[in-house]
Order: C-alpha cells, then sequence, then structure tokens
C-alpha cells in the first residue's frame, strides 16, 4: 500500500476498534463479517463441488465399460441424482454467491453487506442443507428421482422409501438460504455504493449478480411450490401430481422448468460477471460496450422466463406453443453473443496479459461459445426432440455448466486469491492447472455429443457391447480422470500459495475496481475512508484514488462513531446519511440450527418435534427483530 | 444450400465421426426413415454453423492473446464491433436457423393417412408393451411394421413416464402418465432398429430397450398373421408353466396363463431379445434368465424362480417353442 500518514492512520485505527469481533471459537460462531462469510461459502461450496465430483468420477469408472458391475444400479441412481442436485444447489450457486458476498461491499466502497445477520445465517442454512443431501447418501437414502425428479417416479407410490423425502425438505431448507441471500445482494447494491457511483459506473460482476438475484427471487417460489406440494403428496396423501385421482403429472415439470430454466442464467450470469471482471484488468482496458453487456445481462435474466418449454419439448405439447419457445430459446441466445464479443474486442483493443486468471477466462469464451452453438441447437424443435435426455444434452450442459461456470469460478478464485488469503499463487502450477483441467474437460465431454447422436439415452447405469458405444465412453471416462487430476492441481496450487505463498500487494494485478484499494486481505472495516467514485474504473483514474486518502473529503466519509456505513440513493450514489450496521451475534446460527432440527424432524416424521422447533426458530427470529437501542452513543 | 454444404465439408473432416456411424449403433446419423433422415440433415446443417462460430472466435482469442501491441491500450468503447458481430451477424443466423427448424417440424406433424398401421405402446417399468388393436393381439419389446408404411403410434404409460426413441427412425416422444401421446413414423428401409427409453424411470432405466423390426410388406403381413394366433404348443412344459408362478404374471394365448404383470409370451420363441434388450433370446439365456433374472436385470419386477432343472428345461424349451 501507499504510505500510511499518520492521519490516514489514525482514521484506520479509530474506524478498527468499532469493527473488531471476537476471537477463537466464539468470533468463528458469531462473526457477520461479509469476508469471512464470503471465504466460508467458498470453502463449503468447494467441498460440495469435491464430493459431488467424485461422484462424477465413480459414475464414469462405472461407464468405461458395458455391462461394468462397479455400483448397483441403485446406487449410481442416486449417484446421479446427487451429483445433479448438489453441482447446481450447493456448487455452483453457493460458490456465486461467496465471491459475491466476498466482493460487494469491496467493489462497492462499503463496509459490510446491507443484511450482515441475514448474510450469516444464509451460510449456516446453505451448509447444513449440504449435511442434510450428503449425508443422506451413506444411508442409502439421498435422491434418486433425477435432479429434476419428475413424478409419478417421485411420487408416494413409486419411490416410497425416505430418499425424495430428502430431496423436498434439503431443497426447501436450501432455498431458504438462497431467497435471503438474493435479498441482500440486492440490498447492498441499491443502498449501499459508494457516493458516485451511479448505475452507469457499478462493476458489471455487480450487475451481474444483482440480475441473477431478481431472478432468484422469481424463480424459486414455483421450485419451492412444486416441492412443497409434492411433500403434501408423499406425506399427507394429496394428489397435486397424481392424474388417477384428477391431478397432473405435467404439471410438476412447468413448476421445476420454470425454476429450472432461469436457474442454468442464475448460475451462468454471475460466471459471466467474474470474466467481465477479469478481462478488462489483464487487457489494460476498460471492459468494451459496457451499456451493451450490462443490457445483454438484465435481457438474458429476463428472457430466460420464456423459456422453460425447451425442456419439455418431447412431452406432447401442442405444437404451436412449441415454436413461441422455440424463437424464445432462441432469442435468449443474442445476449450472450453479445457478451462474449464483448470480451473479444475489449482484448482485441487491449494489450492482453496472459497471467493464469486471464488463460482461463480466455480458456472459457472458447468452450461456452461451444456450448453456446449447441444449446440453440436445442431451440429447434425437431433436432431437441431427437438429441434431448441424450448423451448429446449431457456434453451440452457441461459445456455451459462446467465450461461456463467453472473455469470462470477457478479464475475468479486465482484473480482475487491474493484479495482472499493475503498470497500469491504460482503462475507455473497455475499454467498446469489450466492445461491439464482443459485438456481433460474436452476429453470428458467432447464424445458424449457423440455418444447422444448415436443413441445412447443419459442416466442409463450401465449399457450393452457391440452398438458402437464404447470407444465413445472409455474416452470420457480417461478425459474424467485427466480432469480430475486437473483439478487436484488446481486444489493443490491454491492451497500451496495459501500456505506458503508469497506475500501479495494490495493490488497486484493493477486492478480496475475498488476491491483493490483495499488490503490483501483486507481489514475487517474494508475502507479506512468511505471513497467517492468518478469513473466506471476508479482504481484507474486519480480523482476516485485520491478520495481513499483521509481529509480528501469530510470527516463524515470515516464514519467512526460506530458500526457505520454510509447510505447512498438507488440510483445517483448520492450520500444520504450513516447507517448503524448489526455486529457480531449467536442469532444467525441458532436461527439455522432450530430451522434445521425443525426440517430433520419433518424428515423423520416426527411432527411434535417438527412444531418445537419450528417454534422456536420464531423465538429466535422475534428475538433477532426486536427492536434495539442505538447500540453506543 | 450454403450452409448444408459447409456442414457437409465439416462431416468430411471428421472421419471419427462419420466411422461411429457405420459401426452398428442406433445412430440419429444412419437414418432408417424419411423424419430421422430430415433430422439428420438438420444436423448436418447446425454442426456446420457450429463449427464456423467456434473456428471464429478461437482464432479471435487465440489472435487477440498471441499478437504484439505497443504498451498502449486503446480506449474506444468497441460498441460498433460488438453489434455487428455479437447482435446483427448472429441475429441473421439465428433467424435462418429458426425458420429452417420451423419446417423441419413438419415432418412430425400428423401425415392423416387413412392407411397407417396402429401400435398401441403401453411403458412398464421397465419393458414395452406392444398392441396391435387391428390385429387383436399383444406382444412386448419388439415391434415389427412394414416399410414404406406410416405407422402411428400411440403411447401410454401404466406407472412412471417414459420416453420412446428409435433415433433411426424418429425422434422421441414421451410416454406421460395420465395422458394419450401420438407419433408417426414411417420406415423406407428393411432392417433392425434399436431405441432405448430415454426418460429416466426408475432401477433399470438403463435396461428398457426395445427393437423395431422393419420388414416387406409380405413378410410382415405374415408376421402378423402368426402373432394373431393362439399358442398352439402342448406338452410337459406347458402344465408346469400354468402350473408355476409363471401363469400368474404372464400371459399365453391359448392356455390357461393369463397374468397381466409381466410381458405376454404368446410368441416369446420368436422375440430376438429377453428383458427388453438384456440378453439374447438363446435357450441358454432364457433358462438362466428364468432362473434368475435380478442376475441380469437387478430390480426388474421378476423374482428368481426356485425351479428344479428339469421343470426349469421343460419351460424353457416350452418357451422357445412358442413362434
Amino acid at each position: 500500500m501507499e504510505t500510511v500518514t499518520g492521519a490516514r492512520a489514525s482514521a484506520a485505527e479509530r474506524v478498527a476498534r468499532r469493527w473488531q469481533e471476537p476471537p477463537g471459537l466464539r468470533g468463528f460462531l458469531t462473526t457477520v463479517d461479509h469476508k469471512r462469510v464470503g471465504r466460508r461459502y467458498l470453502v463449503t461450496a468447494g467441498v460440495y463441488f469435491t464430493l459431488a465430483g467424485l461422484e462424477a468420477v465413480v459414475m464414469r469408472t462405472q461407464l468405461i465399460a458395458p455391462d461394468a458391475g462397479v455400483v448397483a444400479p441403485q446406487t449410481y441412481n442416486q449417484l446421479f441424482s446427487l451429483h445433479g442436485t448438489a453441482m447446481i444447489f450447493l456448487f455452483a450457486t453457493p460458490m456465486l454467491f461467496g465471491f459475491g458476498n466476498f466482493l460487494f461491499p469491496l467493489m462497492l466502497g462499503t463496509r459490510d453487506m446491507a443484511f450482515p445477520r441475514l448474510n450469516a445465517f444464509g451460510y449456516w442454512v446453505f451448509a447444513l442443507a449440504g449435511v442434510l443431501l450428503f449425508g443422506s447418501l451413506p444411508f442409502g437414502a439421498a435422491p434418486d428421482g433425477g435432479w429434476f425428479a419428475y413424478v409419478p417416479l417421485t411420487g408416494p407410490r413409486f419411490a416410497p422409501g425416505p430418499n425424495l423425502d430428502v430431496y423436498t425438505l434439503g431443497l426447501l431448507f436450501l432455498g431458504v438460504s438462497t431467497t435471503a441471500g438474493a435479498i441482500n445482494f440486492i440490498s447492498t447494491a441499491l443502498k449501499l455504493r459508494a457516493p458516485g457511483m451511479t448505475l452507469n459506473r457499478v462493476p458489471v460482476f455487480v450487475w451481474a449478480l444483482v440480475v441473477t438475484s431478481f431472478m432468484v427471487v422469481f424463480a424459486l417460489p414455483p421450485l419451492n411450490t412444486a416441492n412443497f406440494l409434492l411433500f403434501l403428496d408423499r406425506r399427507f396423501g394429496t394428489h397435486f401430481f397424481n392424474p388417477a385421482a384428477g391431478g397432473d403429472a405435467v404439471l410438476w415439470q412447468h413448476l421445476f422448468w420454470l425454476f429450472g430454466h432461469p436457474d442454468v442464467y442464475i448460475i451462468v450470469l454471475p460466471a459471466l460477471g467474474i470474466v467481465s471482471s477479469i478481462v478488462p484488468v489483464f487487457a489494460r482496458r476498460p471492459i468494451a460496450a459496457y451499456s451493451l453487456i450490462v443490457l445483454a445481462t438484465v435481457a438474458t435474466g429476463v428472457i430466460s422466463f420464456g423459456v422453460w418449454v425447451h425442456h419439455m419439448f418431447a412431452v406432447g405439447l401442442p405444437q404451436l406453443s412449441l415454436t413461441f419457445f422455440s424463437a424464445a430459446s432462441i432469442v435468449v441466445s443474442i445476449p450472450a453473443g453479445i457478451q462474449v464479443f464483448s470480451w473479444l474486442a475489449t482484448m482485441l483493443m487491449g494489450r492482453v496479459v496472459l497471467k493464469t486468471p486471464m488463460l482461463w477466462a480466455a480458456g472459457f469464451i472458447v468452450v461456452f461459445t461451444m456450448g453456446g452453438v449447441t444449446g440453440v441447437m436445442f431451440a429447434v424443435v425437431p433436432f431437441d426432440q431427437q438429441v434431448t435426455d441424450s448423451y448429446f444434452v449431457v456434453a451440452h450442459f457441461h459445456y455451459v455448466l462446467f465450461g461456463g461456470a467453472v473455469f470462470p469460478i477457478i479464475g475468479g478464485l486465482f484473480h482475487w486469491w491474493p484479495k482472499l488469503t493475503g498470497t500469491m499463487t504460482s503462475e507455473r502450477a497455475g499454467r498446469w492447472a489450466f492445461w491439464l483441467t482443459f485438456a481433460g474437460f474436452n476429453l470428458t465431454f467432447l464424445p458424449m455429443h457423440v455418444s447422444g447422436l448415436l443413441g445412447m439415452p443419459r442416466r442409463v447405469y450401465t449399457f450393452p457391447s457391440g452398438i458402437g458405444w464404447e470407444p465413445w465412453a472409455m474416452a470420457a471416462t480417461i478425459g474424467a480422470y485427466l480432469l480430475t487430476a486437473g483439478l487436484l492441481v488446481v486444489l493443490g496450487t491454491l492451497w500451496y500459495a495459501h500456505r506458503r505463498g508469497p506475500v501479495a500487494p494490495a493490488d497486484p494485478w493493477g486492478g480496475e475496481t475498488l476491491e483493490w484499494a483495499a488490503a490483501s486481505p483486507p481489514k475487517p472495516y474494508n475502507f479506512a475512508v468511505i471513497p467517492t467514485v468518478h469513473s466506471l474504473h476508479p482504481m484507474w483514474d486519480e480523482r476516485s484514488r485520491a478520495s481513499l486518502a483521509e481529509g480528501a473529503t469530510s470527516e463524515a466519509r470515516v464514519l467512526a462513531d460506530g458500526h457505520l456505513v454510509l447510505r447512498t440513493s438507488e440510483l445517483d450514489g448520492e450520500p444520504e446519511g450513516p447507517l448503524e450496521m448489526p455486529e457480531h451475534s449467536w442469532l444467525p446460527l441458532a436461527g439455522a440450527g432450530s430451522l434445521f432440527l425443525a426440517v430433520a424432524a419433518l424428515l423423520f416424521d416426527r411432527p411434535g418435534f417438527a412444531v418445537a422447533f419450528g417454534v422456536a426458530t420464531a423465538l429466535v427470529l422475534i428475538r433477532w427483530l426486536w427492536p434495539r437501542e442505538a447500540a453506543r452513543a | 444450400m450454403a450452409a448444408t454444404k459447409i456442414g457437409r465439408t465439416a462431416a468430411a473432416c471428421a472421419p471419427l465421426l462419420a466411422a461411429s456411424c457405420s459401426a452398428g449403433a442406433p445412430s440419429a446419423l444412419s437414418p432408417g426413415g424419411p423424419g430421422a433422415a430430415r433430422v439428420a440433415g438438420l444436423w448436418w446443417l447446425l454442426f456446420g454453423i457450429a463449427v464456423v462460430v467456434c473456428v471464429v472466435v478461437t482464432v479471435l482469442v487465440l489472435w487477440a492473446v498471441a499478437r504484439r501491441r505497443d504498451a498502449t491500450a486503446g480506449t474506444a468503447s468497441g460498441r460498433r464491433f460488438v453489434v455487428v458481430w455479437g447482435l446483427a451477424v448472429p441475429a441473421v443466423i439465428l433467424t435462418f436457423t429458426y425458420l429452417t427448424g420451423l419446417d423441419a417440424m413438419r415432418a412430425f406433424e400428423d401425415p392423416r393417412d387413412p392407411k397407417a398401421l396402429t401400435v398401441e405402446v403401453t411403458g412398464h417399468q421397465w419393458w414395452w408393451e406392444v398392441r396391435y388393436p387391428a390385429s387383436h393381439f399383444t406382444t412386448a419389446n419388439e415391434i415389427h411394421v412394414p416399410v414404406g408404411r406410416t405407422v402411428h403410434v400411440r403411447l401410454r404409460t401404466a406407472d412412471v413416464n417414459h420416453s420412446f426413441w428409435v433415433p433411426q427412425l424418429t425422434v422421441k416422444t414421451d410416454l406421460v402418465a395420465g395422458r394419450v401421446n401420438d407419433m408417426w413414423f414411417t420406415a423406407n428401409r428393411p432392417g433392425l432398429f434399436r431405441g432405448q427409453c430415454a426418460e429416466y424411470c426408475g432401477t433399470q432405466h438403463g435396461r428398457m430397450a426395445l427393437h423395431i423390426v422393419a420388414e416387406p410388406d409380405a413378410a410382415f403381413t405374415a408376421w402378423l398373421a402368426r402373432q394373431s394366433r393362439p399358442a398352439t404348443a402342448a406338452g410337459e412344459g406347458r402344465q408346469v408353466f400354468e402350473a408355476a408362478s409363471c401363469a400368474s404374471c404372464h400371459t399365453v394365448a391359448g392356455t390357461s396363463a393369463a397374468g397381466k404383470q409381466g410381458p405376454d409370451l404368446t410368441h416369446v420363441g420368436g422375440r430376438r431379445f429377453l428383458g427388453a434388450g438384456t440378453l439374447h433370446n438363446t435357450p441358454a439365456d432364457l433358462a438362466a434368465w428364468i432362473a434368475n433374472a435380478q442376475a441380469y436385470k437387478p430390480g426388474n419386477r421378476m423374482p428368481p424362480q426356485p425351479l428344479a432343472p428339469e421343470q426349469l428345461r421343460v419351460i424353457t424349451a416350452y418357451l422357445d417353442s412358442l413362434e
């Protein structure tokens, strides 16, 4: 960091006193610091990614050759169901929420999320939901209806065991966390931006996660409704999805995909936001066509709610409705094209420095485009009907979700590792990790396109010999091992940096946005002085940078009279006054814990305990929401 | 069409793909009827476009990374480049793609052919019940159709959702609980076309294949006549079959066996496969399947049969004779 003046140090000291949290285990359990919560999200989601990835390795081993007997069909079916469910719900979204939690206040030039306790609560709920879902696997009770759990297979008649109760209750429980997180992102981005950060100076990553959050708010209710109704069908004998009693099995599919397709963008948009953060820094110029990329992000969010039926083209719906959803599915690819060419323009007009994060971003552009072009194919109704539910679709969505989300996530980890841990990663190891992963990824998923065209359905625990599928299955399995090796090198590189890596400066890459003005890792208060933002890239303009120094603006920007952040107006970022923020507390953990116990009681069909823990949760919430006296003068 | 030409060129660049199509796979790209042929054509078109797009993007990425520029990075907004290459050009390609797709949908509409052969297919966990309503008989897992004639398939499910997919003949149509779906296809060459359930339907979703035998009209008519007759074989095997638990789940027309849980076995001896594509229908495999089907298709509804070796032998011989 730049020379610390006496005055600056005193501002930092005064603010630091207001932002202390208790040390040790108590601090660990009660913290509401967005950086700790964010890092926790990243680590926990990383653990769930590893577990779900190991499931995939077992599945690929089973499919290395025809008629293999590595796992029983019942086990295989649980493995692929939990793999999908966990990757979507327990890895992708929480991982990106982890980036958001860590980065939002830093990028926006403030000190915490708008609702710090809600943030901590969301984390605990997410972590416990993962315990519930993964914990069911050793007991053979993991969901086994696929990640979209179509009825009637998942209804009481065909799935009498506890497996699908784990699914419905687990996802309803997790939905609390996701919804809380989304509301927090929206509020933070609208109310806590640094002065001067008008909407057209908001970083693309923040835009992306705000759009995502709005999508979560609208997309989760159909999923929650579906899971709630299925739980009623299963536990209380209602017939919402039972056609024999006047219910409708297709209703589930509509509700699920009304959530499920937006969810693809809920995962991909923030990942694209990460790419939009990496590319300008390493192209050494502002992102090209900023307003178009923001518009494209918003447009994706809106259009994505009109495409869900393309998951149902083979259900036998009227042809006319298929033509509409085909058109919408074609249109939704346009904003993606805009984003790809914005990054390309940025790179072409800039001067690319190929550090590790940029390598992942560049690799992402290639594989994401490949997933995009096959995505367009699924908008073409007859072609969709031919390859849907085949290995072709498995190939496609792994290009979109692994290529489109995991590549940026790993790139983002390398990009912000200095900020997250205060250490630098090895460039050499980072390149090895990239090329191994890139090769393994393509060797795994490229052959699956061919398997699908050759008539191989997805979700089969084995396949017969002699019908041309063997070489492609074996190539995919070898690829999966190579991919595993690549990911292990990623993990090793990051871990080594964290343990032994050189100390990172505040701004190792010549960053664009405000997080690079904070220390690496940032202090609990992030900024001793709340900066004033004069452009889209505050770290590259002198006036914004100068505003970070104490005395550059008024004492009102130090906010050392309490646990304070600065509240600003939604559109123009005009200062509105200081805002007292909640401090560390046991309430988030207590609320999440009692809610978890209520859910567990429902799972084990103990209504008495469920009511008792429900009441306990309500009491915690009442305590939480009880009006507080002003904490201090 | 120029784009089709590009597709064909790209296809020529993918010899592996082309080679694999001829290896006896149920490949969507080696069609046996006009519907699948239309989709195969669509694929080569889409594949061609996809290859061009991916190559352009990859080359731009590599060029941006590899070339050397002087130290000053440009600051132009880049708007025009993005609008032209990221918006206008894709819009043209996508509009063309959409219209082509709309046109191809017609290949799967009701052809309103009064001479169409109707086949009723009912999905079960994990096999296919096949009924020829005009000829009043039921069979399983193997559908015979005449070459060149429209086949109208009525799809129902007895339990959970399944999906009817024979890539060389037609695209998927789901079998949805509480609904009846209709689809039409035509085979334009004789052959054995493998299909498989494509909607996950539980434990043995992986072993729920079906086969379509497309044959010339004369052969088909003869098959139809044979299937319409009740079983005539008699002897010890038939008595054991009727007396043992077999008859409580399976039907053999012309005998007292009238169970409805499992596939109709009236002419099982003439079928090519057992257990919905699990085993080839040889006497040895048939005996093994009867003795313990769980060893080959764990979780399926047929329990192991505690039969004495002699009983097993006569039942196998009996079923094998039902052609």
